[in-house]
């Protein structure tokens, strides 16, 4: 078991100006499970394949536990990329199977037996050891693959989108045993992926990179709850976070005929690049509902509803009313909203329906710079 | 409420209209057996079945879109830069049940006719130097790759094909899933790709062993650790600087005679000098493979293997000395070389016999049997009698190699007709 550590780890691509990793601080503890997520292109595979020895590191060092694995070769590095290959042998028992890298290695035969055994305990495969795989349902071939990695006793796993060529039943399944398992096992993994609800679901802390630079790394309720960014704010969480820019008058943000009370504190803290703006995002849960009449209320023209049982989801316009509806957008696009109801009393399309932000639950960033106040 | 029709979304570069007759609203598993041509054999993460097509035959791969459509690209990019791979047909999205269940995309690619997988060239009487052919070809491929920028991520013996070429074999790349393209490949990258090559192949041999298919003494070890010194070596003599006293210059043309007997072309050699002349360093910095065959091609259009270019190169060698024609062009004597004599041995196979092997690999084991021939009566066997007896003789008892599919290891042997396909043993 060992920390994994980025210490100002940069790639620069040849022929490219822009670092693909540019600077990554980054400390993996020790049994952690580390989440890298971004949309395409924003580093995150750079970043575990740096980790891996398979990208050359051109500024900065990369740790495994105290040693300095910058330049040493992938195959010495300790570490195990799992799922790459999980390809079974049909002719071979689920034990050699598990146990063949050993075997190549010149472990002694009982020692690999020992450690095949104890794979086997923690993944439920223990009476199959003896069987081909031909007896295996989907999900045990998928545990035998990772028991192949378990074996070695590798001080990390690296894991690079591991369920993207999965169904989507057996994606959710999978993330969860993954998680799981890695709890048990206890081994430090550092994960990639481009789907946040993936992150949220699996990581003990999640770090968000763009363009690779490092947004913001902690635990799925910090970066739920404190984005350190607008851009953070926006990707983390499903349905994504409303967001608009809002001009500020009188300590009052200006939503069409609502006001909304902007703290002194945070006023004292605008910027000349913020041109006296404020960028507010509300989760889709933390509005209320009340009539439209209201007059603090901010008119939704109901587009869609979406219902899924335990919760609905209101996708909706803002109507002309609402001075800056151009600067708002959410997961649905640009001037919508997208508003979590009752799912007992779900309004009808074409509606028009009143909501109101529920006090505390904004998040306030910079307009100029998009960093939370 | 009625169930969502299927809306098929095909993405090829050349689409044949009759990829719309294949079943798709099938899952691939449940395909009809008149669809199919063969069933798979042997390990594969996916559902892959083979079907006819236009009178050739496909692959199909039941995989996610997104990976879909990344190996399709893949897979024209290794085409576009000519590395021996399998021929992306299109990619199928879109797909539904009559139930209106969605069913995963697939990526067709063409059947590589000709080829044999590694499981049908093992068998109890495995020649021990067909191992070390295949990993050379194997070797000589992954070389290919690099040099080309392709990290290929899961190099193995399951994920390559293998074609006769003359007396060695040509491997072809077969699946890209978790390849990349890069401009160049990092030291790490080229280690771990090695590293992987090397850990499958023992695997995929040891797999053998457990199956009582290859002998239980044959070392799988050895065969994987030379995997790695193969390469390494041809890595080196393709990529290796080279200095030398300025009055060696020499050493330059022995250094590109070299990469030809190797198979490969100089495309850009950087020559430098240090400051007072005294040392010249080279470096081959573009090497293309296909020496021979590009020449045989260029001189007679014939597009073959590069060993059995090499082969080829040889007898219209002997030709050109055995009618005093040295000082001729050599594209006119190769005219007559190929139709004079390619072309008369070839089509002195009858017809039935051509879906044994390629024509240029008859014509290769035909300069082996007249070789065999005239030693054996010690005289100069004319080749007209030779190919008499060689389609009488030998092609018969030779298996039928134009589409191998779904076979497993030991099915293929001398005399033995397509196997009877059972059940299937798709793991993973």
């Amino acid at each position: 078991m060992a920390t994994v550590t980025f210490d100002n780890a940069t790639r620069v691509y040849p022929g490219t100006e822009r670092p693909a990793v540019d600077a990554l601080n980054l400390h993996v503890e020790d049994g952690e499970f580390l989440v890298l997520v971004g949309p395409s292109g924003c580093g995150k595979s750079t970043s575990l394949r740096m980790l891996a020895g398979l990208e050359d590191v051109n500024a900065g060092r990369i740790l495994i536990g105290d040693r300095d694995v910058t330049d040493v070769q992938p195959k010495d590095r300790d570490i195990a990329m799992v799922f790459q290959n999980y390809a079974l042998y049909p002719h071979m028992s689920v034990a050699d199977n598990m146990g063949f890298a050993l075997k190549i290695a010149g472990t002694p035969k009982a020692d690999i037996r020992q450690r095949v055994e104890e794979a086997a305990k923690i993944l439920d495969l223990t009476q199959y050891l003896d069987r081909k795989p031909k007896a295996l349902s989907g999900g045990q071939r998928q545990r035998v693959a990772m028991g192949r990695a378990i074996v070695r006793e590798p001080q990390v796993f690296l894991m690079d989108e591991p369920l993207s060529n999965l169904d989507a039943k057996l994606r959710v399944q999978t993330r969860t045993q993954i998680a799981s398992l890695q709890r048990r096992l206890g081994v430090t993994t550092v994960y990639v992926t481009h789907d946040q609800t993936e992150a949220l679901t699996m990581g003990d802390r999640i770090a968000v990179l763009k363009d690779g630079i490092l947004q913001q790394v902690g635990t799925p309720r910090e970066m739920y709850d404190t984005p350190q960014n607008v851009f953070v704010a926006g990707f983390i969480g499903s349905p994504a976070m409303n967001i608009a820019t809002f001009p500020v008058l009188d300590g009052h943000a200006a939503l069409g005929r609502t006001r909304l009370p902007v703290e002194r504190s945070v006023i004292d803290q605008f910027t000349e690049e913020d041109r006296n703006h404020v960028t507010m995002g509300f989760r889709p849960e933390a509005v209320d509902v009340i009539p439209a009449t209201d007059p603090h209320a901010i008119p939704v023209i109901v587009n869609l509803v979406e219902e899924l049982g335990s919760d609905a989801f209101v996708y909706g316009s803002l109507t002309n009313e609402f001075g800056a509806a151009s600067s708002v957008h959410s997961g649905a696009g640009d001037a919508q909203v997208i508003v979590r109801v009752d799912p007992r009393q779900v309004p009808a399309k074409g509606e028009t329906i009143g909501i109101r932000i529920r006090n505390g639950e904004q998040h306030l960033f910079h307009a100029g710079s998009g960093e939370r106040f | 409420m009625s169930p969502t029709p299927q809306r098929l979304q095909i993405t090829a570069a050349r689409p044949d209209p009759a990829l719309l007759d294949l079943p798709w609203h099938i899952p691939l598993e449940d395909w009809p057996a008149e669809t199919l041509a063969a069933l798979p054999r042997g390990i594969s993460r996916h559902i892959v079945r083979f079907a006819r097509l236009s009178g050739r035959v496909v692959a199909i791969k039941e995989i996610g879109e997104t990976v879909a459509h990344r190996e399709y690209e893949l897979l024209r990019q290794l085409e576009r830069i000519d590395v021996p791979s399998v021929e992306p047909v299109g990619v199928i999205t879109g797909r539904r049940s009559p139930e209106g269940e969605p069913l995963e995309a697939v990526l067709i690619t063409k059947h590589l006719q000709f080829s044999l997988p590694y499981r049908a060239l093992f068998s109890q009487s495995l020649r021990p130097d067909t191992a070390t052919r295949l990993i050379d070809a194997l070797a000589v491929l992954l070389v290919r790759l690099h040099l080309a920028g392709f990290y290929w991520g899961d190099v193995s013996l399951s994920n390559t094909l293998f074609r006769r070429d003359a007396e060695t074999f040509e491997a072809y790349l077969v699946d890209a899933e978790t390849g990349d393209l890069h401009d160049e490949l990092s030291e790490g990258q080229r280690a771990y790709d090695l590293e992987v090559a090397r850990v499958n192949i023992i695997g995929e041999l040891m797999d053998l062993q457990a199956g009582e298919f290859l002998e239980a003494d044959v070392d799988a070890v050895a065969i994987g650790n030379a995997l790695a010194e193969r390469y390494t070596d041809l890595w080196r003599a393709l990529t290796e600087v080279e200095s030398f006293g300025y009055g060696d210059r020499w050493r330059v043309q022995a250094r590109i005679d070299r990469l030809n007997d190797l198979g490969f072309d100089v495309g850009e050699l950087d020559i430098t000098t240090d400051v007072d002349g005294t040392t010249v360093r080279i470096q081959p910095k573009v090497v293309d493979a296909g020496h021979h065959s590009r020449r045989l091609m260029r001189l007679t259009g014939l597009d073959v293997g590069e060993n059995q270019a090499r082969r080829l190169l040889n007898d219209l060698d002997e030709y050109r000395a055995a009618t005093d024609r040295q000082a001729e062009d050599e594209s006119f004597v190769a005219h007559d070389w190929l139709t004079g004599v390619f072309e008369p041995a070839v089509r002195r196979v009858p017809r039935e016999l051509r879906g044994k092997l390629e024509p240029a690999q008859i014509f290769h084991e035909l300069l082996d049997h007249r070789w065999y021939l005239s030693e054996q009566q010690n005289r100069d066997v004319p080749m007209k009698e030779a190919a008499k007896s060689y389609v009488k003789n030998i092609l018969p008892n030779r298996p039928d190699e134009q589409s191998i599919l779904g076979v497993q290891a030991g099915d293929l042997r001398e005399g033995s007709q397509q196997p009877p396909v059972d059940e299937d043993e798709i793991i993973g």
